[in-house]
């Protein structure tokens, strides 16, 4: 193994160098011959009827060539855009999913719905045409807010009370028993803000038909080409699949919002055939704001039963989850099977019940975002437990430590679903109290009063499943796909390697994390390794990647190939060896036999397999190419303490967080470099969430926060240097004893930060984001 | 954007000559307004008439104890002058680098946004507007919302600031922007103290009960006790009126604070 570049080595991301001397390729990078220019029309009301339009103006504009409404779709036969979870109320019946065209056809639900578009020779001349459609709405009142929802105007025809569905998980008789024999309740009423993802590159897509071959090909912003190419053949009959490639390029982050099928990407794709020409889209900031799924979006009471010495005896969470105006593509399952599932935290609570109720707005679908549902699952878990010890007056580490899940009790079996596999929070608490100079924390509060500025601690210790998911677990569940990944090593007749996979990245740095893994592996060079990703047409169906599954499930995926190459390299060497495979080891790149003093390095075994000379071809196939495809057999279960400490100038209501100290147990790290950046962007973003964005509509459903001059997202200036280390627990199940880092610090920290705000303040809730000006209110109500 | 024409201006006189045979005309300076309001099609001239290349009018000197700056004097510019180090601050903290490498003191004064921070600089520090064709004391110069003294097509040529005694501008920014949501220049100048005040209301103004108060005791404890009139602050998703009228309070002390350290 290579030290400089092996497992565990931070090697420098591959992929840097072209995306910081700007020569990564973008969709919007590429352009096609007699490539044509497309913009949606889209719906400036939140929500109306749509009488009539007319593009007869458009048609005239200079350069337009063809404006298409939602009908012309409908009756090509284009389908709805489906969401691929079907989650099931508590009376039994499936949640509702209501019609959801891609281009609108009779009403607009939100502000931003597309219900028109243009493709025209330019950019300028769709944009003229864009202006130039007619139509006569019937504008109807709008419904916007999470908390009144179901007793507001019905949206869908068929989703009365504006509910998708009603859902529950746990023991609710054990869980009532458990508050019957409670000595305190604690209560929180608490809301998670909409974020709006704003990914630096905005969502875009080139879409070409080929008449000659009759193939479609689609390049687009996909953090998941394989899933885009079968929905938009099988559910929106875009294609037959295999006349469908779908590439997903160099992609500028995704954080979730790139997971889904949209209607841009599907209505430029259907056009391209009609129109006889490759038709390109690209976002523009504003629509960025609009159309992209948003995320989070919940109002929640959480009750949790101790007793006097704060033992956690049991958990009650009622959510309502706002939903948008459709279900976008995963939707469903984020405040349910997400979000539910993981209420035990990384305690032994024994009786837990939660209730979901998803509900229908006039607003953005709202959809997976960085943590998808466990963020939320942890800022409910994580503010509850620092309540309760304030309440009963036990030190919140005090009282954790008292409830943690002991390092011996793994395999642990949740009430809510999920068995944990393995961890050590306690071990983890320790350090990051170490880290976070808590013995120094009186003095810093004292030295904080005396300049007249308010100092307080939170924390939070997070769980999160990821590596998702177990096929068959989730698919009994409600999901319609696998979850699998798939991977193809291709050893080159000189012993370099090229590696296919399914996963996708969009910042991930895969190029390097895969090449250390397989170089690793066969000790070949890191330079050796090639990792192609992000197209249907060259690697096998796979899933993409979101949930922190990429090296979970798409890593071992890769080492699963990886024991067939070797495998079969052994029965290459056995017949050189003139012994049998079993006789022959592979270690540090060389194929052994204790009969032979003269190894033979792999690279050697590669030309071997393409210059078929040294063995029997009737029993061996000649070539070195192996393909894998790996189903998890658990969740992983990353977890972590976080600590946060601030301080609030009262006079402003300023929030700086003085010290931020994450310590998380990934299980086995491949590259503690990017681990440590996926950590540190994973913080900007909950620290972003604790203090800076909101999406807001206002009363009558227009986003009051489209822009960056509102929409505040986090700058390096709003962030304290973090200090960042882990522990290890290596995952029991998977190959490689990794866990995924990708999300984490998006999980962990809103709830660390809003603690330590409240802590502060001395109040019990901070609305987040906990703005200077949210902030400055809650001190001049409590004065 | 819609399509107009882009005419380059080579003198005042070439300027305004081509703002009155247009029937649509605007000027543009560092564009960071204007661009946007263009690339987002909320506006549509017919013709963009660039102020870059006329001679001097970015120009940036000192004498007769006043520091006179350019028009299209930039902010990094103006963030790099010494004699008037809060004037210098103040452009400092501008928007972000990028902002403050193209846009410029004409454009903020003639745009008048509510939050922009010259303003303040102008009321605080009691300057002058000079035009191509008058002379506007900054009293008499903002008039209301995105609304100010200036004439059709008349052009801002530089503005001069007489050097205080002492001065210093605090900001609050908003957290998104990174305008101000208030700021407050205070200055002891030799016509006496004054306390330029923007992002509070419809457009900058002084606050008169404040400059009572500090002329008599440049302290900070000399705001304590004065009431500000909150009622026609504005009220927006970033902060309350109430909040503002607390705000331009803290902003006035931290600004005594520093200008008396
Ligand atoms: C992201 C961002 C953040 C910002 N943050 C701040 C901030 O914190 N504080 C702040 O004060 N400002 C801020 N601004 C505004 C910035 O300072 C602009 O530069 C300024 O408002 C306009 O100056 P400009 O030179 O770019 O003018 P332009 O955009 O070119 O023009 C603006 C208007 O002024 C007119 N005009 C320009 N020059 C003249 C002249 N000489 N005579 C008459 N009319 C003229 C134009 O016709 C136009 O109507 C921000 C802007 C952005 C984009």
């Amino acid at each position: 193994m290579n030290a400089e570049t092996g497992i565990g080595a931070s090697v420098l991301r591959k992929e840097d160098a072209r995306f910081i001397t700007g020569k990564g390729q973008y969709t919007d990078d590429i352009s096609v011959f007699g490539q044509t220019h497309c913009v949606f029309v889209r719906s400036p009301h939140a929500r109306a009827k749509i009488n009539s339009i007319n593009t007869d103006a458009a048609m005239a504009v200079d350069g337009v060539i063809r404006v298409f409404t939602g009908s012309e779709l409908v009756e090509d036969g284009i389908g709805d855009l489906p969401c691929g979870w079907v989650v099931t109320s508590k009376d039994g019946s499936p949640m509702i999913a209501p019609p959801h065209p891609p281009i609108a056809t009779a009403v607009v639900n939100y502000v931003g719905e597309p219900y028109a578009f243009v493709v025209a020779e330019t950019l300028q001349a769709a944009r003229d045409g864009a202006e130039a459609v007619e139509a006569d709405f019937e504008i109807l009142e709008a419904v916007v807010e999470t908390a009144t929802a179901s007793s507001s105007a019905q949206i869908h025809e068929n989703a009365p009370n504006n509910q998708a569905y009603d859902w529950e998980l746990g023991d609710k008789e054990a869980t009532d028993a458990a508050f019957a024999n409670a000595d305190h309740v604690t209560t929180l009423d608490i809301t998670n803000n909409r974020l709006i993802p704003n990914a630096i590159e905005p969502r875009a897509a080139l879409g070409s038909f080929d008449a000659a071959s009759s193939t479609y090909t689609l390049y687009t912003t996909s953090q998941n080409p394989h899933v885009e190419r079968v929905v938009l053949a099988l559910f929106v009959n875009v294609a037959p699949e295999a006349n469908l490639r779908v590439i997903s390029p160099d992609v500028g982050g995704g954080f979730g919002s790139k997971i889904f099928v949209y209607a841009e990407e599907t209505a430029v794709i259907w056009a391209s055939a009609k129109v006889g020409r490759p038709i390109k889209w690209r976002a523009d900031r504003t629509e960025s704001f609009l159309a992209d799924a948003h995320g989070r979006d919940h109002v929640t009471k959480a009750e949790l039963a101790l007793s006097s010495d704060g033992e956690m005896l049991g958990l009650r969470v009622k959510t309502i989850a706002n939903m948008g105006a459709y279900l976008s593509t995963f939707s469903s399952s984020v405040p349910t099977y997400l979000y539910g599932t993981l209420m035990a935290g990384q305690y032994k609570t024994p009786a837990i019940y939660v209730e979901t109720q998803a509900v229908f707005t006039n607003t953005a679908p709202v959809d997976a975002y960085r943590g998808a549902g466990r963020p939320e699952a942890t800022y409910v878990v994580e503010r509850v437990v620092e309540t309760a010890a304030r309440e009963l007056n036990m030190d919140p580490v005090e009282l954790r430590r008292k409830n943690f899940i002991p390092p011996d009790a793994f395999p642990y079996q949740t009430p809510v679903a999920l068995e944990y596999d393995t961890g050590n929070y306690g071990a983890s608490m320790s350090m990051a109290l170490d880290l976070a100079d808590s013995d120094g924390y009186a003095a810093r509060k004292a030295t904080s009063e005396a300049n007249g500025k308010l100092r307080g601690r939170g924390y939070s210790c997070y769980i999160e499943a990821c590596g998702i998911a177990p096929s068959q677990l989730v698919i009994s569940l409600g999901a319609g796909v696998g979850l699998f990944e798939s991977a193809e090593v291709r050893v080159d007749v000189s012993g370099s390697v090229t590696v296919m996979t399914g996963s996708h990245s969009h910042g991930q740095g895969h190029e390097t994390t895969f090449a250390q893994l397989v170089s690793d592996r066969l000790g070949i060079p890191f330079e050796s390794v090639n990792v192609i990703h992000g197209d249907t047409g060259r690697s096998d169906y796979g899933l993409g990647t979101y949930g922190s599954r990429s090296i979970a499930v798409g890593g071992s995926a890769i080492d699963r190939a990886l024991d067939k190459i070797i495998a079969k390299g052994k029965k290459i060497a056995a017949h050189m060896f003139e012994t049998t495979d079993d006789q022959v080891e592979f270690a540090e790149g060389q194929f052994s036999y204790a009969g032979s003093n003269e190894p033979k390095p792999f690279a050697e075994i590669a030309g071997a397999a393409y210059i078929p000379a040294v063995y029997p071809l009737d029993e061996l196939e000649p070539g070195l190419s192996e393909k894998a495809f790996y189903d998890p057999q658990n969740f992983t279960y990353p977890a972590g303490s976080y600590v946060c400490e601030v301080e609030i100038d009262p006079s402003t209501g300023v929030t700086e967080i003085q010290k931020f100290v994450a310590v998380d147990d990934f299980g086995n790290v491949i590259n503690p470099m990017i681990v440590e950046g996926q950590v540190h962007g994973g913080l900007a973003q909950g620290i972003g969430q604790a203090l800076l964005e909101h999406g807001i509509y206002d009363a009558d459903g227009n986003l009051s926060t489209g822009s960056y001059m509102d929409y505040a997202m986090p700058r390096a200036a709003d962030l304290p240097d973090f200090e960042v280390d882990m522990t290890s627990t290596p995952c029991t199940h998977n190959p490689l004893g990794v866990k995924g880092c990708g999300e984490a610090g998006a999980i962990g920290s809103p709830a660390a930060v809003m603690n330590a705000i409240t802590d502060a303040l001395g109040v019990k809730d901070v609305p987040m984001p906990a703005t200077p000006h949210t902030v400055w209110e809650t001190i001049q109500q409590g004065a | 954007m819609y399509t107009f024409n882009f005419r380059r201006a080579s003198s005042l006189e070439d300027a305004q000559q081509i703002h009155q045979s247009s029937s649509d005309a605007v000027y543009v300076a560092g564009g960071m307004t204007l661009i946007p309001s263009l690339k987002l099609r909320l506006a549509n001239p017919d013709d963009v008439v660039d102020l870059s290349q006329i001679d001097g009018l970015g120009a940036i000197s000192s004498a007769d104890g006043a520091v006179s700056v350019g028009a299209m004097a930039r902010h990094c510019e103006v963030a790099a002058t010494t004699d008037i180090p809060a004037l210098a601050a103040l452009a400092n903290r501008i928007g972000d680098g990028q902002v403050r490498n193209r846009g410029t003191i004409g454009g903020s004064l003639a745009n008048n946004d509510p939050a922009a921070d010259y303003p303040a600089a102008v009321l605080g520090l009691g300057a002058t507007i000079h035009t191509n064709s008058r002379t506007i004391a900054g009293d008499d110069f903002f008039v209301d919302l995105f609304e100010t003294a200036l004439g059709d097509g008349e052009i801002i040529t530089r503005v001069d600031f007489p050097i205080p005694k002492r001065a210093a501008y605090a900001k609050f920014a908003n957290q998104a922007s990174k305008y101000a949501v208030v700021g407050v220049m205070v200055a002891e100048t030799d016509s006496g103290v004054r306390v330029g005040v923007t992002g509070a209301g419809a457009c900058a103004f002084r606050l008169t009960s404040f400059e009572d108060a500090l002329s008599a005791n440049m302290s900070a404890s000399a705001l304590d006790g004065i009431d500000v009139d909150s009622s026609d602050f504005n009220s927006d998703l970033h902060a309350s009126a109430a909040y503002r009228g607390s705000l331009v309070t803290v902003m006035a002390k931290q600004a005594v604070e520093q200008l008396t350290a």
